[in-house]
């Protein structure tokens, strides 16, 4: 016997992303088996910091849109892969950012003790290949702001009802 | 006043919960066919033909009979190609619209309103959508049905993207778009398929099969319409948004100028979205697209001249056929309009459980709601549960409203084996007098303290990302 949830067709798969701030990591995404996004640059608005941590290994990468290595993301985070992991909690909520990384933790997860247990595993630092991927993948996120409305009716968004439940 | 007898108050919900004749029978082989596709067709095993046989079985009586059987066996032996996974994704809608058509029925029953016109035949001859985007979805839809949810990896889940991207910008693509963002990005939240704790089976079937049969020539025709002249009197707000897309559908009765009957009509406005723009952010996208939403807010009426309406019952709303009227109570119009509206009927491919989004005025109910339990409305002995998770984050309308309601409007629909009522205004009694609050009430903007403040956040949050785009898109 399948339960109801098993057959509903309405059925909250994923839950939708918790608002926040997004001057500071204007993208975030758990895709491609890593926490990636894109970090401001504090200094040069003009700037941004391709930053990504692979699940299981943690093994990191930081880099700007350019491909120039990251000065901090020598040995351990740098303050982007700190702010990249705080906002991914803001947006996900801590559990499911910890379930996809595969960060056990004794407690309940939050953003400091994912960083500490992930640090403590002295990751690896990775390669920068999935920067240009990320970064392309941001700009594709940012042209859902220029694709016009329409006011011809979606049957299919029935099955995409809105929900009070947050990540 | 209006006497307390007429109106919504003779919903016969007793109905509701009565069984349906061939329900469960056509539901079964639904359920055999789903259990196929989460395993795949790659290397399948006999448990899966049998499934697969199920599905042809419980069409055998139809003209797809012979089409389906044929499909079945190549499914069976691995062998499946493209018209094949569409003749066991046509077999499955056929179920399912039978499915449809047995539970409109009972709701016409339960609402006691006049019946919907016939099915609609008009169709104006659509432009042919570009075939290739069509075909690179349907390469990838039947690719995974070969793997199956199971199956599923990252790769995999990523190759709707591209047919995604180019198809986005063409409108005449933005149905099969938003739903194979909506299905993909589900997807890829859930990769590996094969450490899955649970599959939405039920679901993820749905999905594969209308983005299958989308793909087909002339599968989303432009509709026929007629211009509309009337008063338009708003019930409530529908909200329905993932993570990439959303959409909010106003449901409204539209009293025609002429004197003909009144209609039961919905006007939408959609829009692609980033998905960090969430809540208050929603709103304010649509919100200069369809005035209507505003005038449902503020309850007010809408005059409308010659706005184009589709035989399904949608307005395809343009604001030069719009302008705003006198105040309209919504609760009124479902108290002495509502009763004499007759709906539209339902497109052809339209025809599935998920589509049945009827309004209702129940009132007179006692409200049933223990701590952390489902939220109840019980009418003669009646129960008929309240889907409170369908009401919007960003509105006043919240599960505590509800539970403290003496009347409410609300959209009755199914899933999941049971009808259920989503809450579109709730009214209680403050201090004697009669005070309803709507879901969609910030829709059009909001002096609400908590609303204000999330609206302030939402204008932030996509002005910096316009300005991101600013610099980057266009260097
Ligand atoms: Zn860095």
């Amino acid at each position: 016997m399948l339960s109801v949830w098993e057959k509903s067709s309405t059925a909250r798969v994923v839950a939708p992303a918790r608002p926040r701030k997004l001057a500071k990591v204007p993208f975030v995404e758990l895709a491609d088996g890593r926490l990636q996004g894109v970090v401001s640059s504090g200094s040069d608005i003009g700037r941004v910091y391709v930053s990504s941590i692979s699940a299981g290994t943690y093994a990191f990468a930081c880099s700007t849109n350019n491909n120039r290595p990251c000065g901090g993301a020598r040995g351990t985070f740098c303050n982007h892969l700190r702010a990249l992991v705080t906002e991914a909690v803001l947006q996900y909520g801590a559990e499911r950012v910890a379930r996809y990384l595969k960060v056990e933790t004794a407690q309940e997860p939050d953003a400091a003790t994912l960083l500490g247990t992930m640090t403590q595993t002295r990751p690896a630092q990775g390669d920068t290949s999935a920067a240009a991927p990320v970064f392309s993948r941001f700009l594709r996120h940012l042209a859902y702001l220029e694709l016009p409305p329409t006011t011809a009716p979606l049957p299919e968004m029935q099955w995409f009802p809105t929900t009070r439940a947050a990540a | 006043m209006v006497p307390d007898d007429e109106g919504g108050c003779l919903m016969r919900t007793d109905l509701l919960g009565e069984p349906i004749e061939g329900l469960d029978e056509a539901l079964a082989a639904v359920d055999a066919f789903d259990a196929v596709l989460t395993d795949g067709l790659l290397r399948p095993r006999p448990a899966q033909a049998e499934g697969l046989d199920r599905l042809a079985e419980a069409v055998a009586g139809t003209p797809l009979a012979a089409r389906v059987a044929e499909a079945a066996g190549k499914a069976a032996a691995g062998a499946a190609g493209e018209e094949h996974f569409l003749a066991l994704a046509a077999a499955r809608a056929a179920l399912l619209g039978s499915v449809h058509d047995a539970l409109a029925t009972r709701v016409d029953e339960a609402t006691g309103r006049p019946k919907p016109a016939g099915a609609p035949d008009r169709q104006e001859p659509s432009p042919e959508p570009a075939s290739t985007l069509s075909a690179a979805a349907r390469s990838w839809l039947c690719d995974l049905a070969r793997s199956g949810w199971r199956g599923l990896d990252h790769d995999l889940a990523a190759g709707a993207a591209p047919v995604v991207s180019a198809m986005l910008p063409d409108t005449l693509l933005r149905r099969q778009a938003a739903l194979l963002d909506g299905f993909a990005a589900e997807l890829a939240a859930s990769c590996p398929g094969a450490t899955l704790e649970r599959v939405p089976e039920r679901r993820w079937a749905d999905l594969w099969m209308r983005s299958l049969l989308l793909t087909l020539p002339g599968a989303a025709p432009a509709p026929a319409t007629t211009p509309a002249t009337g008063r338009l009197l708003p019930l409530g707000v529908d909200l329905q948004e993932h993570a990439t897309a959303v959409q909010a559908q106003v449901h409204a009765v539209f009293e025609p100028s002429d004197g003909g009957a009144p209609r039961l009509v919905r006007a939408a406005a959609s829009a692609p979205k980033p998905d960090t723009v969430v809540g208050a952010g929603l709103w304010q996208l649509l919100r200069p697209h369809l005035s209507l939403l505003a005038a449902a807010g503020e309850g007010r009426a809408m005059e409308l001249d010659a706005m184009p309406l589709t035989d399904e019952g949608d307005l395809l709303w343009d604001e030069a056929h719009a302008r705003p009227a006198d105040e309209a109570d919504p609760f009124a119009t479902a108290r002495v309009v509502l009763p004499t509206s007759t709906a539209a009927a339902t497109a052809p491919l339209d025809r599935h459980p998920v589509r049945i989004a009827v309004p209702i005025l129940l009132e007179g109910y006692a409200v049933r709601a223990e701590e952390g339990g489902p939220t109840e409305l019980e009418l003669a002995g009646h129960r008929l549960a309240v889907d409170v998770d369908r009401l919007p984050a960003a509105g006043p309308l919240t599960a505590e409203s509800v539970a403290r309601s003496r009347a409410c409007i609300g959209l009755l629909r199914w899933d999941a084996g049971r009808f259920t009522v989503q809450p579109l205004a709730a009214e209680t009694v403050v201090r004697k007098k009669a005070v309803a609050v709507h879901a969609g009430a910030w829709a059009g903007g909001t002096a609400d303290k908590a609303g204000t403040r999330a609206e302030k956040a939402a204008t932030d949050a996509v002005a910096g990302l316009r300005e991101r785009a600013g610099r980057l898109l266009r260097k």
